[in-house]
Formats: structure tokens, C-alpha cells, sequence
């Protein structure tokens, strides 16, 4: 049954943490059990489900197996969704259902003390599927709903300690940050709808991923003379950039280290923030349509890879001033996630997949042993207050390492060092421009140095607080998955070696593998390998060789450049900037909109109301007045009436008689004068 | 001048109604008031009679007819006018006309 997880099944990857969300909903706060347990039973269960879905994709690799149905009818068209089955999908639920089961597991220990527990594994759960959705979604309005819902998550994750104004304030950041994005990819999804006439990516030829549909984009023009589907390409591109943290909406990631650490590995390290080159990839051949065009003055994946160039190296260097482990991680991970758009912007989808892969596990590993430093430390987050936790931390120190060196890409036995050749290659081989190649080098001394200053000051050198001396051991729960993260972060490498690219050759659709000798790229990777010995050897020169003695000392790089570190320190400003121009601009529209609110609209609003009043008062007036009045007076004349004959009715007999006899008298008058006729 | 039978009985008649008109106007015992109102109904029968006797074209028994009918109401008329002067009576002790001005007792 495993084996035969098909197109039409696989709704049943996400619906399962779904479900599992529902339940942890419903849970009252005692039931800790219950809600930890649905959640990792769920996702275990949704993992088995991938694994057999991966079975599937990999019997052909280079279908798109499809199951669509329609959602609603509009008029005469219908709104259709689907879900979607190849290596990309398959791969991408296998990695995201094991990292996250490993977190899941991991958050019961690391979650332990906290009252919002079922809470806690609610929103993680709700992260699950929504996460998953967005992988298995064959259209774009799915993925899209998909992807509001993971920041949805987001959001409630990282302000999910609201108590504290920082976290709650990361929250509403990386909400309104991302949601900058979001506007592009919403518009990019609607001129695509118009363009088009479907969202579906695949639909049997109809789809807008299939060659119909990309000749249509590509022989029409817009503005400035770009291809519509470089446009198009490019709106749906600033959705990734918001999601995925890159320039220049890179500052919501950092902040999000707010919320819980194994929120940050999951959310903010190796999945959602990875949606984004994720949604690139799934858009990949909208994204290339335009390369065959000449004369055009763009194309979309130029604008990536810049952008993905300028990210990797602007957050490779903030992070070598940071001093929060957890923010130092979230630069190098914004650094990593603009590798990743880099290989994509110099045309190496795969390669960035399979970086994409193995940075879910091994950042994901670095979070959930700095997680483990907190929990140890009392949730003590600065290294500078560290230091000296290799002996007291042995599991977490091992598996940090084994993180650490294979985020540093150092040689053969890590898996980021082959994905990191993967994309220095493919960076290489680029024609349109060498830069890439040359900040992704830079970006590699970068990672290699601060990483080694990240390990040297953390867990060598001697304790520098009370809490760092006295730190302890994590439970099972927690090192367990280090363990076998470790393992993955080690192995994983191997699945895309030059030597046997088995996760390439798949993600492309191949059956067969083409490997290449090792000696064909060995120039520029013997390069890459001197470059992160240089980055090593100068993280250990400055921090290793001779550790910080007390909290409060001077960094090595303060002492010698000390402008430059407290730009680097301070984000070089990027925060500032944003607060000095888009925030004022921001502030001084929302002043704007405030006073005609308050004086605009409201005082019409309070000027028709005042009307309504007069209305009413008039109304009261007529109403009291006229017609109550004429009434009044009506009943009055009766009354008075019915008294003055009250008064002829005497009871007088000699009075009626008499009336009657005048009366006679006065018929006889009237008969006498008028001639008896 | 010399007068036609009718306009004598006329004269009569309107002598007649005159006579009751005053006696039943004028007096304060109750049941002179209704020999009054009977003597008026009366100078109104030999209204009838006279227009029947001197009419145009008499026929054999119409004026006669109009009259007994007129006399019957008006004996129907007068017993009910005795019970009421009684009740008054038994009700005021007297039968002044002017004292019975109430409807209730």
C-alpha cells in the first residue's frame, strides 16, 4: 500500500498534519500528551506517506504526475486546483516531514517547561501542512493560499512568547515584510491568470508550466520592453524574496530568532524560509522562457541571481558581527538561502535544490544544537557570555561541529560542502556575468570564519558566566535528533557527489547518471577548499588560539577595525534605513491617513449624522405638532360640542315641547311664506 | 265672506291643535300635558277626515281608515302614558313635569 501513494493521494501528506492541528486546537492545556503525541504521529505518518510518494515520482522522474479537480465554478470557467507528483515534490516532502518529525521531537523536550504547550504543537502542526501543501500544490492559487498560511504560522510562532515585546514585534515584522513580497507574487499570480486563462502548473498540455502556455508569454511584450513572462516571472520572484530573506527584505529573519529555537530551525532555517527558492523551482520553466529571447532588456533570472549574489554576501558579513548565536545563525542562513537563489539565477535549479536539502538538515542541526546550548545555558543566548561548553555538552558539541564544518563546506566527508561546489560549478559556468562566482567565493572564506568563531566562542575557552558553568546535558529527546540529524548532515552529500549525481540526474527527470571524474572541476574546487582553510584558520587565529577571557572583552575584529565591526554589529543600518524612509514615509501616510479619518471622513460621517438628527427633530415636530395637533384639536371641537348639546338635553319635557312647538310655528311660517309650496 | 265647509273645519282643527298646543306647553300636572298631546293628535284626525270628506275624489273609506288607525296609536299612546305618570308618581310623590328631569333614580 506504501508503494502505491499516487498523484491523487498525496493531499493526504498535508491533511494529516491538518488534522493533527485540529486536534491540538481542541486539547485543553493538560493534554500535552495528546497534542505532542497527534502532531509527531501525524507527521510520522505523512513522512511514510512521502517516502512512498518518492517511490512513486522516482519510477518515472520525468513525469509530473497530476490529480486536478475543480474547486468552483465562476461563470463559465472553473476554478481548478490540483495536486502534483515529481522528484521536486517528492523530495522536498521527504526532507520537510523528517526535519520537521526530528523538531517535533525535539520541541517536547525543549518545550517542556512552558505552559502553551498544546498550544505550541498546534501552530507547528498547522506550519506541517500548510508547508506541505504548498509542495504538493499543482496550482498556483493553492501554493498560494499554502503560502500565506505558512506565514500565517509563522507569525504565530515567532510571537508565540507575546509576553515579550521584542517577540511580538518580530512577529508583526516578518508578517508585514513578507507580506511586501506577497503583493508581487499575488499580482504576478493574476496577470498570469489573465495571461493564461489557468493557475494549474501542469494540466496536460494546458498547464502554465507547459509549452503552450510559455510560447503565449513570451511572444507578447509589456513595459519597457520586457517579455511577459519575464514581468511575470519577476512579480512572482518578490514573493520569494520576502519569503526566502533576501535583499532588501532580509530583516524580518533575523528578528524572527525571537520565537522558540526549534521554531527558528524549523520555520526560519530549513523549510519555509526555503519555500521561496522552492516556489523559483517550481516555477522554473516560466522563470527560463524568456532566455531564448534576444533584444530583450532583462531577463528574470539575471535580476535572481543578483539578487541572490548580493544576499549571499551581505549576510555572510553581518554575520561575522553578531555575538547572538541565534542571530549569527540567522544571517548564515539568509546568506545560504541567496546561494540557493544564486544557483537559480545562474540556471542550476537542481543545484540549488539539493543545497536547499542539505541546509535543511544541517542548519536545521546548527538550530537545534544552539537550542540545545540555550537550554543548557539557561537560555543564556550571547557567545560572549558563553564559552568553555565542549566538555559539560558532549553530544551537542559533537553534532555542532559536525553542523558547523558542513555549513564551512569543508571537504568531502559534509554534505554543504558538494552542494556548495554544486553551485560554485554552476556559478562558473554561467556566461551572462563572473561575479557571482567571485561573491559566492567570497561568501565561502566568510561562512568558513564566522562559523569557526561562532564554535570557538561558544564551546571553547573557559565559562564566561555563571550560567555557562554550571550548564548540563540535554535530555534523549533533544540530543537524539542532533544525532541523526548529524548523521543525515553527513550523508546526505553523497545522494549529488560530480562523481554520481543520483539527486541531480532525478530532479531532472534522468534515469541515468552521468557522472564526471572529479578531476574535471578540480581547480575550482581545490580553490574553494583552500578558501575555507583560510576561513577556518583565520576564525581560529582570532578567537581560538587565544580565547576571550572575560564576557565584556573587545572582539578581535572590534580592536583592529572598530568602525567597521560596529556597522556590522549594528546590520550595516539596514534597519535604521528602512525605519529613516520606508518607516517615516510609512508613519507620515498613516498620519495622513489618521487625520482624514478623523477630520474627513468622520466629519462627514458626523455631518450626516447631524442631518439625520435634524431629520428626526423636523419629523418629531410634524409629527407632534400637525398631525398629533390637528388631531387634538379635532377631538377637542367634538368634545366641546357634545357638551354644549349635554346642555340642551335638560330632561325638561316643557323645554323639548317647547322646542317642538317653535319649530311648528316656524314650518307653518315657511309653509305660509312660501305659497304653500 | 263666506267659508267653504272645508276651510271651517279647518279652522277647527288648527283652533283645536292650538288649544292642546298651549294646555300641553302650559301646564305642570302631567297628565293635563297628555290631554294636550291627545287633543293635538285629535285636530290632526279631523285634519283626515275634513280633506277626506271635502277632498276632490271621495273615496268610500280612506279618511275613516287613517283615523281609527290614529286613534288606536293614539289609545296605545295614552296607556303608556298613564303607566309612566304612575311610575313618576310612585317615584317623586307628585306628577309636576318640571321635577321629572331624571333620567335616574
Amino acid at each position: 500500500m506504501l508503494m502505491s501513494v499516487t498523484a491523487a493521494h498525496v493531499w493526504l501528506i498535508p491533511a494529516l498534519p491538518l488534522l493533527a492541528a485540529g486536534i491540538g486546537a481542541l486539547t485543553p492545556r493538560v493534554g500535552r500528551r495528546l497534542a505532542a503525541g497527534a502532531a509527531i504521529v501525524a507527521l510520522a505518518v505523512s513522512f511514510l506517506l512521502s517516502c512512498g510518494a518518492l517511490v512513486t515520482a522516482l519510477a518515472d522522474p520525468a513525469a509530473h504526475l497530476v490529480h486536478n479537480f475543480a474547486w468552483f465554478d465562476l461563470g463559465d470557467s472553473a476554478v481548478r486546483l490540483g495536486w502534483l507528483l515529481d522528484p521536486l515534490t517528492a523530495f522536498m516532502c521527504v526532507m520537510v516531514t523528517f526535519v520537521g518529525l526530528l523538531i517535533f521531537i525535539f520541541s517536547t523536550g525543549y518545550m517542556h517547561e512552558d505552559a502553551n504547550f498544546t498550544r505550541f504543537f498546534c501552530f507547528l502542526s498547522l506550519f506541517a501542512a500548510a508547508m506541505l501543501g504548498l509542495i504538493v500544490a499543482n496550482s498556483l492559487l493553492l501554493l498560494f493560499i499554502c503560502w500565506e498560511l505558512v506565514g500565517l504560522a509563522s507569525y504565530l510562532l515567532i510571537g508565540f512568547w507575546f509576553h515579550k515585546p521584542e517577540a511580538a514585534a518580530a512577529g508583526k515584522k516578518a508578517f508585514i515584510t513578507t507580506r511586501i513580497g506577497d503583493l508581487g507574487l499575488l499580482l504576478g499570480m493574476v496577470w498570469l491568470y489573465d495571461a493564461t486563462g489557468s493557475l494549474l502548473f501542469y494540466d496536460g498540455g494546458n498547464g502554465v508550466l507547459e509549452t503552450n502556455a510559455l510560447g503565449a508569454l513570451t511572444a507578447q511584450f509589456t513595459i519597457g520592453g520586457l517579455a511577459v513572462s519575464t514581468a511575470i516571472g519577476l512579480l512572482i520572484f518578490c514573493g520569494a524574496v520576502g519569503k526566502s530573506g533576501q535583499f532588501p527584505l532580509h530583516v524580518w529573519l533575523p528578528d524572527a530568532m525571537e520565537g522558540p529555537t526549534p521554531v527558528s530551525a524549523l520555520i526560519h532555517a530549513a523549510t519555509m524560509v526555503a519555500a521561496g527558492v522552492f516556489l523559483v523551482a517550481r516555477v522554473y520553466p516560466l522563470m527560463t522562457a524568456d532566455l531564448p529571447l534576444t533584444g530583450v532588456p532583462l531577463h528574470a533570472l539575471t535580476v535572481v541571481a543578483a539578487i541572490g549574489a548580493i544576499t549571499a554576501l551581505l549576510g555572510a558579513v553581518i554575520a561575522v558581527g553578531q555575538s547572538d548565536i541565534k542571530r549569527i545563525l540567522a544571517f548564515s542562513t539568509v546568506s545560504q538561502l541567496g546561494y540557493m537563489m544564486l544557483a537559480l539565477g545562474v540556471g542550476s535549479w537542481v543545484a540549488a535544490i539539493f543545497h536547499l536539502l542539505t541546509h535543511a538538515f544541517f542548519k536545521a542541526l546548527l538550530f537545534l544544537g544552539a537550542g540545545s546550548v540555550i537550554h543548557a545555558a539557561h537560555h543564556e543566548q550571547d557567545i560572549r557570555r558563553l564559552g568553555g561548553l565542549r566538555r559539560p555538552l558532549r553530544v551537542t558539541f559533537a553534532t555542532f561541529a559536525i553542523g558547523m564544518m558542513a555549513l564551512a563546506g569543508v571537504p568531502f566527508l559534509f554534505s554543504g560542502f558538494w552542494s556548495k561546489e554544486a553551485i560554485l560549478h554552476a556559478a562558473h559556468g554561467w556566461t551572462v556575468s563572473p561575479l557571482p562566482l567571485y561573491v559566492a567565493l567570497a561568501g565561502v572564506v566568510l561562512t568558513a570564519f564566522y562559523m569557526t568563531r561562532l564554535v570557538a566562542e561558544t564551546f571553547f575557552g573557559t565559562p564566561r558566566s555563571e550560567t555557562a558553568e554550571h550548564a548540563h546535558e540535554s535530555p534523549a529527546t533533544m540530543t537524539v535528533p542532533l544525532v541523526v540529524l548529524a548523521i543525515f548532515a553527513i550523508l546526505l552529500g553523497f545522494l549529488g557527489t560530480p562523481a554520481w549525481p543520483w539527486l541531480q540526474a532525478r530532479l531532472e527527470g534522468r534515469t541515468e547518471i552521468h557522472g564526471h571524474s572529479l578531476a574535471d572541476g578540480a581547480g575550482l574546487m581545490g580553490l574553494s577548499i583552500v578558501l575555507v582553510a583560510l576561513g577556518i584558520g583565520a576564525g581560529w587565529a582570532l578567537y581560538g588560539r587565544r580565547p576571550r577571557a572575560r564576557a565584556a572583552a573587545t572582539d578581535p575584529i572590534e580592536g583592529r577595525a572598530p568602525k567597521l565591526f560596529h556597522a556590522l554589529r549594528q546590520r550595516l543600518g539596514f534597519d535604521e534605513l528602512y525605519a529613516a524612509t520606508v518607516g517615516r514615509i510609512s508613519d507620515g501616510l498613516a498620519a495622513l491617513a489618521d487625520w482624514l479619518d478623523r477630520s474627513v471622513w468622520d466629519g462627514t460621517i458626523r455631518f450626516l449624522a447631524r442631518l439625520g438628527v435634524f431629520a428626526g427633530v423636523v419629523n418629531r415636530e410634524a409629527d407632534e405638532d400637525v398631525i398629533n395637533g390637528g388631531f387634538d384639536a379635532g377631538s377637542e371641537g367634538l368634545r366641546r360640542g357634545a357638551n354644549a348639546y349635554s346642555h340642551a338635553q335638560t330632561g325638561d319635557a316643557h323645554g323639548y315641547l317647547r322646542v317642538v312647538a317653535i319649530g311648528f310655528v316656524m314650518l307653518v311660517l315657511v309653509v305660509m311664506l312660501g305659497g304653500g309650496r | 265672506m263666506s267659508l267653504s265647509p272645508l276651510q271651517l273645519c279647518l279652522l277647527f282643527s288648527s283652533a283645536l291643535f292650538c288649544v292642546g298646543l298651549i294646555g300641553a306647553l302650559a301646564r305642570s300636572n302631567t297628565i293635563l300635558v297628555l290631554l294636550g298631546v291627545e287633543l293635538m293628535l285629535n285636530a290632526a284626525n279631523i285634519n283626515f277626515i275634513a280633506f277626506w270628506r271635502f277632498g276632490p275624489a271621495p273615496s268610500p273609506a280612506t279618511g275613516v281608515m287613517f283615523v281609527v288607525f290614529s286613534i288606536a296609536v293614539a289609545a296605545a299612546e295614552a296607556a303608556v302614558g298613564l303607566a309612566l305618570v304612575i311610575a313618576i308618581y310612585r317615584h317623586q310623590k307628585n306628577i309636576r313635569l318640571q321635577e321629572a328631569v331624571r333620567l335616574k333614580g
